[in-house]
């Protein structure tokens, strides 16, 4: 195991290494220049903007900016963004709560929810429950969450008028009434992420049941007279939860880069939406930053799973 | 789809050219026949190809039936009216027919779904199989690139490379081509790598099967086995990953569009349609919501469809 752990790590760094070599070249060779502001600004001479230039490190070939780039990563020090002139990190920082709170919370909700639909609906399997979470996980994964937001958006802002559609990050949690403004203003965004998580988990949870309800062991133990609940909970839904708990740790690396599009719907100042605004005004440093953590993330809990994977399933051995 | 509806070549079981062939007067049953049969049973499946079919024929000849100008500068005394028997979906700011831009709109968006699915199936299948069947060190080469690939954060690595690359492209192939190319080729390019898995885990194990080994020892050259008799028997995850794929390519494209990435304001895709209403839906929801439930119903279509043939295709089902 341990061998295998150190082998595996050895491998996730030239991995890491290529893909930021990869989006920094991609970020280096494109077209897209991060002075065209001042470009088009006749006050800005052009012995300033070489001065600029020089200053943000742009002048030097781009495979030097590139190992620049990665002794400071590697350090923890992501560089500074263009557009606002302050460390990356501290942007990070500042986003990162709302991401955390937005699509974790849903994270979290669509966990909770999925996985009892998917053991029922496997449980009594081609019953009325199991057709209707089976149509609700279809559509649950098939419309776009761009839609289904406009579309609570459509009935409860503007029909109903119950809820606010748009985000204010300004408002501070001080009394009971600003927190309940809180969960006002979160429910829809909330609700549109936990949707399509709880839709692929349930139906997941629900194929995994099935794989294991008709097993020899599952038999043993209604032969020995146990309850049919505890037969369910005890012996099948534990050796069910080993790839949904594998599923579940896969798409957590997700919960970091956020939902571009829901925050973006909802506009909420998070991960997703630094990202995007950094990608149209040509961020270079952060937009490389926030694809590079999440990347690490991703490697990362591939990791973490192999080894949950040990841990939950002594059948799989590594050498 | 209708290729993989071949025979495969590879283990035939059908009987020999003797008189009790000739006798049997049924028709012999195949893989794919029998298969045919159980997605037939497949009530929502068979909705969805249903639909879809009814979309791909709509965009194909509607737009010929409900002509639209996409260049006119606007009909302002008929703008935003509510859906009538004359606009079943309502008029744009534009005072434009909405169904006539759907159609046009869905041509693109369905277009991209099929063209970015053959992109993506093209590459998975051709890294799949020269990973699965050389092994070794080409094999340890291509499984990394492939979890380097699944390890990129899709959504942010597409909006990225479009944005920055969709100008010099827009000069090359002009401004929709460009688009279109770009689109088609960066989700296609994202998107390979669960069929390169079920590829590879497919000819992992039939290249060890006996036909294979009969098929080396009268001399077949390695192109044709690979081809010829392996591919063909891994098929089934292959057509299951294909359709999901047009699926989600399709809700990819769209995201782009309502994101402002994707293709340009006068090409009305849906996701277009649905960025564009969203100055309006206070007053107008029908803008937002008619486009919305197109994208919606055309990839549940297909979600329902890549689960039938998941069941018809299954070698493990229990009904024949």
């Amino acid at each position: 195991m341990t061998r295998y752990l150190v082998r595996r790590l050895l491998i996730a760094v030239p991995t890491l290494i290529a893909m930021s070599f990869i989006l920094y070249m991609i970020l280096a060779l494109a077209p897209g220049d991060p002075l065209s502001q001042f470009a088009a600004n006749p006050a800005v001479p052009p012995e300033v903007r070489e001065n600029i230039k020089r200053s943000l490190g742009l002048d030097q070939p781009a495979y030097i900016r590139y190992v620049k780039w990665l002794t400071a990563a590697a350090q923890g020090d992501l560089g500074y963004s263009f557009a606002s002139r302050v460390p990356v990190t501290t942007l990070i920082w500042q986003r990162l709560p709302n991401t955390l709170w937005i699509v974790g919370t849903s994270y979290l909700i669509a966990i909770l929810f999925a996985i009892p639909i998917g053991v029922i609906a496997a449980v009594k399997k081609y019953s009325l429950f199991d057709q209707a979470s089976t149509t609700f996980a279809f559509i649950g994964f098939s419309v776009p969450t761009f839609f289904t937001g406009t579309l609570l958006i459509i009935i409860f802002s503007v029909k109903l008028g119950w809820l606010p559609f748009i985000y204010d990050s300004t408002l501070k949690v001080t009394s009971f009434q600003t927190f309940l403004e809180l969960v006002k203003m979160s429910i829809m965004p909330i609700a549109v992420l936990a949707l399509f998580q709880m839709a692929t988990l349930a139906r997941f949870t629900r194929s995994a049941m099935l794989d294991n309800l008709p097993q020899d062991y599952v038999r043993t133990a209604r032969a020995k007279g146990l309850q049919e609940r505890l037969v369910v909970i005890r012996h099948v839904l534990r050796n069910s939860l080993i790839p949904v708990v594998t599923l579940i740790a896969l798409g957590l690396p997700a919960v970091f880069t956020g939902a571009i599009v829901t925050e973006q719907i909802f506009r909420v100042p998070g991960i997703g939406d630094l990202l995007i605004n950094s990608i149209f005004n040509s961020d270079t440093p952060v937009v490389m930053a926030i694809v590079f953590i999440s990347a690490i993330l991703v490697v990362a809990f591939n990791l973490v799973v192999d080894v949950i994977y040990a841990f939950l399933d002594p059948r799989i051995k590594y050498d | 789809m209708t290729e993989a509806v071949r025979l495969p070549k590879a283990p035939q079981t059908a009987p020999p050219k003797s008189k009790i062939a000739a006798m049997d007067v049924k028709k012999p049953r195949s893989l794919w026949t029998d298969a045919w049969r159980a997605y037939r049973r497949h009530r929502l499946a068979m909705f969805g190809t249903a639909v879809l079919l009814f979309f791909i024929v709509a965009v194909t000849i509607g737009p010929l039936l409900r002509p639209t100008d996409l260049a006119s500068v606007g009909d302002f005394a008929n703008a935003f009216q509510a859906p009538s028997l004359e606009h079943p979906m309502g008029t744009d700011p534009l005072g434009r027919d909405l169904l006539s831009l759907s159609l046009i709109g869905g041509r693109v968006s369905i277009a991209v779904g099929i063209a970015a699915m053959l992109v993506a199936i093209f590459l998975g299948t051709a890294i799949g199989s020269i990973a699965g069947y050389f092994g070794g060190r080409m094999d340890n080469v291509l499984v990394w690139v492939t979890d380097l690939f699944l390890a990129l954060p899709t959504l942010p690595v597409l909006l990225l490379v479009i944005y920055l690359f969709r100008d010099s492209l827009r000069k090359v192939f002009g401004i929709n081509l460009g688009i279109f190319i770009l689109t088609v080729v960066v989700i296609g390019a994202l998107n390979w790598m669960p069929v390169a898995r079920l590829v590879r885990a497919a000819f992992l194990s039939l290249k060890q099967k006996e036909f294979i080994e009969a098929a080396h020892s009268v001399g077949t050259r390695t192109p044709s086995i690979m081809f010829r008799h392996i591919l063909p028997n891994s098929l089934s995850p292959i057509i299951v990953a294909a359709t999901l794929s047009v699926g989600a390519a399709i809700i990819l494209e769209s995201t782009l569009s309502f994101l402002g990435v994707g293709f340009p304001p006068d090409m009305p895709t849906w996701g277009r349609l649905l960025y564009d209403s969203r100055d309006y839906i206070e007053q107008f929801p029908w803008l937002a919501i008619f486009p919305g439930l197109l994208i919606s119903i055309t990839v549940l279509s297909i979600n329902f469809m890549g689960d039938g043939l998941r069941d018809a295709l299954d070698p493990r089902r229990t009904q024949g």
